[in-house]
């Protein structure tokens, strides 16, 4: 029972973390049509910028890390907005270029990030309760993963509320449906587009600095592997839907864990076969083509 | 579902007709995928009335109702009101006034039928109660997706995105397509009141219906306009309805 809920809450926080960097995916995906690879550069950036202006502050404690998070929120929706006006608008349309570009972007970013802060994991200092554990049902849990089932339901809280609620939020969930028919409205959906980069860029860049407390590092390559399992959950999920991608960054996380203690480790290859079959039975993802 | 008389028609004074056209279209080319689907294209549409764009399926009316949006690709020029309006993008027309009501309707199906309209206001003060004196039955389902209506009721969610503005010009793409002949005449019936306040560009198989509503006909074929004029000119005239739409008489179009 303790090792089940212990699996469960683990593949809980894990699944918020695929959801920060996923949420981002799914939205500009469904906007734009574009797979964005340099969705991981956001997120490492912000936790290494976000780390580093935490670290100056006041190393350790919650005010740091609520340093890093604002810095890292603020790093990640800067970087998404910049690649989205220098780069990604000048290849409209070009979904080949746009994704070859933000792959280039992804490699560059690697190849920048050790080059200023080394090849190795730096270990960060956190607040003293983050690294302890809360008994729950019998089960110790680390008490960061409450952190980050905490942030990601807030995020995605604030992001259905911004869908639901506002006239961008309209637009977006319009242009998701039908882009030519937002702009056949007399609506410049254009905007839109720079929005979502950084709605997304935001989101990544809070997953970065709450990825470097998950790991307990920073490391230039961050951002690569959690893209990998946010590019998979965001297909399983349905391209374009964030509820899509809450349940199935959940569902993979969950998985994931419970394929590593039980199946000898498979986590990882679980996760693929489930991406195939996925795939192979409902090629459009759990919740097809709808945002919110 | 019925549609009724306006509560605020605000009818144009009758201009004349030798002013300048609302739409000017010379030389239009659009293409698809690199394919020419609209070739040499040239109308107008006068500032008042009904203007009807016909010819058989796949000559490309609905191509060039998309090229004037600049929907698809399109070279030639394109004029509203005398304004160059073709190198233009497509939601910068639409904010000068002109209103699209596509083929087959797109709707945006996730999402309400009171935030399809809410989506399309463009005005600062957007034409509810027109709209929902137009169409009653969307208010009682104001809160329901517009994906779960019916073909008839999405097609009166088009319009009413339309209508719900001020327009200068109005681009119907086949409004009945589809639809039982019970609800064409609801359709027609908000068209005609639609006609009141702003010029039409319409595309119509139905030519009841066209008879009913338009002054003025285009004909399409292959990708270039083959007559101009009256709509009884064509229309009492069964041998050009036969030649340039394919029908003997318009019973059997109906």
């Amino acid at each position: 029972m303790d090792t089940l809920v212990l699996l469960l809450i683990t593949g809980l926080g894990l699944g918020a973390l695929y959801f920060l960097v996923a949420s981002g995916l799914s939205l500009i995906y469904g906007l734009m049509g574009v797979l964005n690879f340099a969705h991981g550069a956001f997120l490492t950036i912000a936790a290494f910028l976000g780390w580093e202006a935490g670290r100056r502050i006041s190393d350790g404690t919650w005010t740091g890390l609520a340093i890093s998070a604002v810095v890292g929120i603020l790093v990640g929706a800067t970087v998404a907005v910049l690649t989205e006006v220098l780069i990604i608008r000048r290849l409209y349309e070009r979904h080949i270029e746009q994704a070859l570009v933000t792959v280039g972007i992804s490699l560059a970013a690697v190849a920048l990030f050790e080059g200023i802060w080394g090849t190795d994991p730096i270990y960060t200092d956190r607040p003293a309760w983050l690294t302890q554990t809360t008994e729950i049902l019998g089960a110790r849990i680390p008490n960061d993963r409450f952190l980050l089932i905490a942030c990601a339901a807030l995020v995605l809280g604030g992001i259905v509320v911004f869908l639901r609620k506002t006239r961008y939020g309209l637009i977006i969930r319009a242009g998701v449906e039908n882009r030519n028919m937002v702009t056949a409205l007399g609506i410049d959906v254009r905007r839109s587009f720079t929005l979502v980069f950084a709605i997304g860029g935001a989101a990544a860049g809070l997953g970065g600095v709450l990825a470097s407390v998950y790991y307990g590092y920073v490391s230039a390559h961050l951002g690569s592997v959690l893209l990998i399992f946010a590019f998979i959950v965001t297909v399983i999920g349905g391209l374009g839907s964030l509820t899509g991608a809450a349940i199935a960054s959940v569902l993979v996380a969950v998985l994931q864990q419970f394929a590593n203690f039980y199946l000898g480790g498979t986590g990882d290859l679980v996760v693929v076969v489930l991406l195939a079959a996925v795939l192979l039975i409902r090629p459009r993802g759990l919740l097809g083509k709808a945002a919110a | 579902m019925s549609a009724r008389p306006a509560t605020d028609p605000t009818p144009n004074p009758d201009p004349p007709l030798d002013v300048e056209p609302i739409l000017s279209v010379r030389g239009l080319h659009g293409r698809i995928a690199g394919q020419q689907v609209v070739e040499d294209v040239s109308f107008d549409v006068p500032v008042r009335g009904v203007t009807a764009l016909l010819g058989r399926n796949g000559v490309g009316k609905t191509s060039t109702i998309k090229s004037v949006l600049g929907l698809i690709e399109r070279s030639g020029e394109v004029r509203l009101a005398g304004e160059r309006i073709d190198r233009l993008p497509t939601h910068r027309i639409v904010q000068r006034g002109v209103a699209y009501v596509p083929e087959d309707r797109e709707v945006f199906g996730s999402l309400t039928v009171a935030e399809n309209l809410r989506l399309a206001e463009r005005d600062r003060s957007p034409r509810r109660e027109l709209v929902a004196s137009l169409f009653p039955d969307l208010e009682a389902r104001r809160d329901q997706r517009a994906g779960t209506l019916s073909g008839g009721q999405q097609q009166m969610v088009s319009l009413a995105r339309a209508l719900v503005n001020e327009n200068r010009l109005l681009l119907v793409d086949e409004p009945t397509k589809g639809l039982a002949p019970r609800i064409v005449d609801e359709v027609a019936d908000a068209l005609a009141e639609a006609a009141r306040t702003a010029p039409i560009l319409l595309v119509e198989q139905n030519l009841l219906v066209v008879r009913r509503l338009a002054e003025r006909v285009v004909v399409l074929s292959s990708g270039r306009v083959v007559f101009t004029g009256t709509a009884d000119e064509l229309l009492d005239d069964h041998d050009r309805v036969q030649r340039f739409l394919g029908v003997h008489d318009e019973r059997e179009a109906a």
